[in-house]
């Protein structure tokens, strides 16, 4: 198997009392696709704002293109990027703005060209000159994917893309990930709550609760293991303990 | 630093600006008001024969003078809370953006904001009042310089307690500067205050600017010792600020409340 693009090792996080997440430790591969699964409050969106830099760990190490994030933050966040339905982007600015904005932050060349590009690829031409605050829930996903995917990482975190959307946009923005993903040789982690969304994503699934992964390997493995139909009753078993 | 980064962050308020009505009067519409009211008030001193030597020289040259420092904490304070607002902080974050490179950000853009503020104010001056801000002559410069630096001293200190405190303590980022006013002696001399706030004010870097201001508008002559008393006191500040900024940053991180600013 290749070298781990993105090792964690003991990863853990304290609020407090709380612990978020405890002593977790995954690789995800170049070309993966890495499911996190669990209920609400598992450590999950708390795992990814670690990867990204933005919660200190309490303890534990990130480690990505061979190099600790604690180190070397900005070489690694230059080829790493995320998209989450809850996050948001400026809404003042047009869609087209928005984009350049962050072409600028990750130092990208030939700007102009980048960003008509990924408007072609994420069909989303006709809305880049409107205004950020007027897009639709559908349309705001597809921004902050296409924020995402213009910087060309090669690892990439996925919060729940899909939440809230139907299931016309939620089906594009899936054929669209793997498409991309495969041309690309794109890493990524990948969170949500649709059980069959994740069976069909990911290669490899790691399920946490109260911040401790209980399950890993293929949603196959994972549903033999635990003897159930399919990985909706998995999750069912797991969360209700 | 890189520059790119810190243009791509002044890009996306200088688009902000382009657009919105509402902020483009918070450059034009108050100052100007400030300035008419202030005018209007000095003339009436004036006229009326109060004993106050150089009173349209100095009302109005403390005023613009304000404006500029306080400007210069708006421009980091209001930068700030519009990524608060648009829950944009993540994004910036989460890129390969330093605190450093986001502080310098934020410092352009509170120069830009000032030069257009100020410039404006002076013309204002002197087509209404016949005042002519330029009289103050070359100390003008480090006056300007020393009152921006200030700002950005007390923007920066605003934005450390916002992010640590959250959007209830958003309102710091309009009061947070006239905290300062008193002790800064805006429109009156040092020795008006009681002592103990008068040995304060010699803490604070505005108040040997505006001290120095009226030296030079009475006496003519270049307040040297208060422009360097301003100067180092605005570099040691500034060390501290920038500092203790980083470490609330660290401790937000810690926290997680950097995720969760504006929620």
């Amino acid at each position: 198997m290749s070298t781990p693009i993105l090792e964690v090792r003991n990863l853990t996080k304290r609020f407090d009392n709380f612990t978020a997440v405890d002593n977790i430790s995954f690789d995800i591969h170049e070309g993966e696709i890495l499911g996190l699964l669990g209920p609400n409050g598992a450590g999950k969106t708390t795992t990814i704002h670690m990867l990204l830099g933005l919660i200190t760990p309490t303890s534990g190490t990130i480690h990505m293109f061979g190099l600790d994030l604690a180190k070397h933050r900005e070489t690694i966040l230059q080829q790493v990027n995320f998209s989450s339905t809850y996050i948001s982007m400026p809404f003042s600015l047009t869609v087209e703005e928005n984009l350049k904005v962050i072409a600028r932050l990750y130092s990208l060349k030939n700007i102009q060209r980048r960003v008509d590009a990924i408007l072609e690829k994420m069909e989303m031409k006709e809305i880049q000159k409107k205004l950020t605050r007027k897009l639709s829930s559908g349309q705001m996903s597809r921004l902050t994917l296409a924020k995402a995917l213009m910087t060309e990482p090669k690892v990439l975190f996925l919060d729940e893309p899909t939440a809230s959307l139907d299931p016309d946009i939620v089906e594009k923005i899936k054929s669209f990930l793997k498409e991309y993903q495969r041309n690309a040789g794109l890493s990524i982690l990948y969170t949500s709550h649709n059980m069959r969304e994740m069976e069909e994503m990911s290669n490899r699934i790691i399920f946490l609760q109260h911040g401790h992964i209980v399950a890993e390997g293929t949603a196959e493995q994972i549903v033999q293991r635990y003897g159930q139909r399919d990985l909706e009753e998995v999750f069912l078993k797991l969360a209700r303990g | 630093m890189n520059l790119g980064r810190i243009g791509g962050l002044l890009s996306r308020h200088l688009y902000l600006y382009k657009r919105s009505f509402a902020r483009l009067l918070e450059i034009f519409y108050w100052p100007f008001l400030d300035l008419v009211v202030w005018g209007f008030i000095t003339m009436y001193l004036k006229d009326s024969g109060v004993s106050l030597h150089g009173a349209v020289e100095f009302f109005l040259g403390a005023l613009i003078l304000w404006d500029v420092l306080f400007r210069a904490q708006q421009g980091i304070a209001v930068s700030f809370l519009e990524e608060m607002w648009a829950r944009n902080l993540m994004n910036l974050f989460a890129s390969p953006l330093t605190v450093g490179e986001y502080l310098a950000s934020t410092m352009i853009m509170s120069l830009l904001k000032v030069t257009a503020v100020g410039s404006l104010m002076m013309v204002f001056a002197w087509v209404f009042y016949s005042y002519d801000m330029l009289k103050i002559g070359m100390s003008l410069f480090p006056f300007i310089v020393n009152l921006v630096v200030s700002g950005w001293i007390i923007g920066v200190l605003t934005i450390s307690i916002i992010m640590r405190f959250g959007q209830q303590a958003e309102v710091l980022a309009w009061g947070m500067v006239f905290l300062f006013q008193p002790i800064s002696c805006v429109f009156y001399p040092l020795d008006v205050l009681p002592p103990i706030l008068q040995s304060l004010a010699w803490m604070v870097p505005p108040a040997h600017i505006f001290e120095g201001m009226r030296m030079v508008l009475l006496d003519e002559v270049m307040p040297v010792t208060h422009i360097l008393w301003a100067t180092g006191l605005n570099l040691f500040f500034l060390v501290v600020i920038v500092a203790w900024f980083y470490h609330t940053f660290n401790v937000c991180k810690d926290k997680g409340s950097l995720v969760r600013i504006g929620e």
